[in-house]
């Protein structure tokens, strides 16, 4: 029988298989960050030990940074600290560091692909959950706890059991409007916030394929929100160009030896899934989620179910969830009111998010009573935002072009939603509290959350393209 | 923290019949800005716990402010842990006072986490779960009953009682306190001599 990507990466990596019990996992790269690092240094400091192959780590400051005035000392103490934890354990334990004032520094998420860190193939950790990015390369990425940092720290191997394996099939033709973050809200709201738990996720099919690499790390991000252990896509031209040329990218005769071997990385045709999703390209429009997870998502021009439509069972979060966010069982969230509008976050960051949003603006004003924030996901995507003008369209719109980091993404650093108010966010998280105390999230696309800014409101994109 | 073996676990328990209980409820991002891994049980379900972040004014109807529920053991509604990767979750509720933690459903890496700090994730039919939220309802001083090594949980007062799945390996390492890490750093000569078999 054929194996699945998946299954072809993780045998390839199996050290040792425990009877009864999980497989010690061999891992190719471990990205590290200032948040849930330091007490896995501690760790190791405890144990004597030093990080066993301190090249295969990678370090950023992204969480705790502030978006604006990088150039100065961070004002809240407990942050600074916690930066400056990371940078002596980088120097101390011997692991490179993109930190604050690096051209290279940025989300994780983001600078991994744009360096060719992150390569078809690889076993790729993180103690962060949205290191499903890296799986849009064909790689196996998970987010891991701070005791599995420390682990890979000092063994460059996990404890994992290996998940049940999941496709999703998305074919067809998107409509117009509908970008790949669409696509995965839409996904998750059919499938729910728990229904690809105990799963890794394959994304296929002929919509996925047509993607650029930007879409498919957006589709990849958000595996996690659907409970997912990770989420991939079988490598491609489109991946291969995209690699090609980035500086920790193989060079030479090594770019032919890596891209023979990364052209057997696909899912054969007689293998098995353990389940399998088939999804209409043509069913998705504009999403939104109204809710306090990114399963409780509409198509823009919905409504949000009544509460005669909830299972009885979860009627009580249901309305737990509603009376958070303000809104009412049964009504439409078009029209609502926003009153801020967040562009960034490992999500929808990358230059492709911004030009996306620059070209739909260009021209445009904001609406008096919003604010606009975009930080770009890393240095590099902000130089190129300003080498192609793109900022200036994004001032004119009366638009920040903030600096990169984690942000709004998710009330830790300086920037976070006043209670009560409504943030139209292209991040991930609408849990409560995510983007600050009593804090609003409505999740949606850039081109969404762009028209937002232009209307104050939650509009339909369909009705301006 | 003090990490130590489990075994059984016989406590009265705290209900939180909430779906989808992510770990930014657990433990909201701004409270993980600190460097060691004790503390955190002061900030658990911060903001639920709290009018505008006040521990002056705690919110009288949630459980951990209600004297009327106490003990060693966390139930919850179904998918909890889901969300981030924080172990600083794992580590609030076990600095709290939890020694498990009983849901119809947990989020991979939140049970990963858990068992990593000897928190046990005991997960339970919806039916079974059902069962504890109404005794606990019924009677709130109710004590439930875990014993890892027959793999049971019991509600003694009714005699009612189901099996929960562990792998035979985690179930060693809780019986007997052993770390993954230990179990790594064994078999380091292995790991070097499977690097020399990766062609990239």
């Amino acid at each position: 029988m054929g194996k699945t990507l998946f299954e072809k990466i993780w045998d390839k990596h199996v050290v040792r298989q425990i009877e009864g019990g999980p497989s010690v996992l061999f891992i190719d790269k471990h990205f590290i960050h200032e948040v849930t690092s330091p007490q896995a240094f501690k760790g190791l400091a405890k144990r004597g030990l030093p990080v066993f192959r301190p090249e295969r780590v990678v370090a950023t400051a992204d969480h705790n940074v502030p978006t604006l005035n990088q150039h100065l000392p961070i004002k809240d103490e407990l942050s600074r600290i916690q930066v400056d934890e990371l940078k002596r354990n980088c120097h101390d334990f011997n692991i490179e560091l993109y930190g604050l004032g690096h051209p290279f520094q940025g989300i994780v998420h983001v600078i991994g692909p744009e360096l060719g860190l992150t390569q078809p193939g690889m076993t790729i950790v993180c103690g962060d959950s949205h290191t499903s990015t890296h799986g849009a390369f064909g790689a196996i990425a998970f987010g891991i706890g701070t005791s599995e940092v420390e682990m890979a720290l000092a063994t460059q191997c996990l404890l994992q059991t290996r998940p049940k394996l999941m496709r999703i099939n998305v074919d067809g033709i998107l409509n117009k409007g509908v970008v790949s973050k669409d696509i995965i809200l839409y996904i998750i709201s059919q499938i729910s916030a728990s229904g690809a738990t105990g799963y890794f996720v394959e994304y296929a099919g002929s919509a996925i394929r047509s993607l650029s690499m930007e879409a498919r790390m957006t589709i990849c991000n958000m595996s996690i929100e659907m409970g997912a252990r990770g989420g991939m896509i079988a490598p491609d031209d489109i991946t291969f160009d995209y690699i090609n040329g980035r500086l920790f990218a193989p060079k030479g005769e090594e770019w032919d030896k890596s891209l023979k071997y990364w052209r057997t990385l696909y899912s054969d045709a007689d293998a098995k899934f353990d389940k399998e999703i088939f999804i209409k390209a043509e069913d998705i429009e504009p999403m939104i989620t109204y809710g306090t997870n990114p399963g409780m998502g509409v198509g823009v021009t919905g409504k949000i179910p009544a509460e005669n439509d909830i299972d009885e069972k979860e009627k009580q979060s249901f309305l737990k969830s509603l009376n958070y966010m303000g809104l009412e069982a049964g009504s439409r969230i078009k029209g609502r009111k926003v009153d801020y509008v967040f562009i960034g976050s490992c999500t929808n960051s990358r230059i492709e998010d911004l030009r996306m949003v620059a070209s739909f603006v260009k021209g445009k004003k904001k609406a008096d009573d919003v604010e606009v924030w975009i930080v770009p996901g890393s240095k590099q995507v902000e130089k190129q935002a300003i080498e192609e003008g793109i900022d200036k369209v994004f001032q004119e719109a009366g638009f920040v072009l903030r600096q990169p980091g984690c942000s709004a993404c998710l009330g830790m650093n300086e920037d976070k939603i006043p209670a009560g108010k409504y943030c139209i966010s292209t991040s991930n998280r609408n849990f409560e509290g995510r983007q600050g105390p009593n804090a609003r999230t409505f999740l949606a696309s850039p081109l969404t959350a762009a028209l937002a800014a232009i209307t104050g409101e939650v509009a339909d994109v369909r009705e301006y393209l | 923290m003090s990490k130590k073996s489990i075994n059984r676990i016989h406590s009265a328990a705290v209900p939180l019949n909430i779906e989808n209980i992510d770990t930014d409820q657990i433990i909201p991002a701004r409270f993980l800005k600190a460097t060691s891994r004790e503390g955190f049980g002061k900030n658990l379900f911060r903001d639920w716990r709290y009018h505008n972040d006040n521990e002056n004014h705690p919110k009288d109807d949630f459980v951990l402010n209600n004297p009327k529920f106490n003990g060693k053991i966390l139930v919850a509604g179904k998918n909890f842990g889901c969300g981030s990767s924080r172990e600083h979750a794992a580590w609030a509720i076990k600095d709290h006072g939890f020694d498990a933690v009983v849901s119809s459903f947990f989020a991979d890496i939140f049970k990963n986490n858990a068992l990593n700090n000897f928190l046990l994730p005991v997960q339970v039919s919806e039916a079974f779960m059902e069962r504890i939220f109404d005794a606990i309802d019924h009677d709130p001083a109710i004590e439930i009953s875990i014993n890892l090594e027959e793999q049971t949980i019991s509600l003694p007062h009714s005699g009612e009682s189901e099996k929960f799945e562990i792998n035979s390996y985690k179930k060693t390492c809780l019986l007997n306190g052993y770390d993954d890490i230990d179990y790594l750093l064994d078999m380091r000569s292995d790991i070097e001599n499977f690097e020399k078999t990766l062609v990239s």
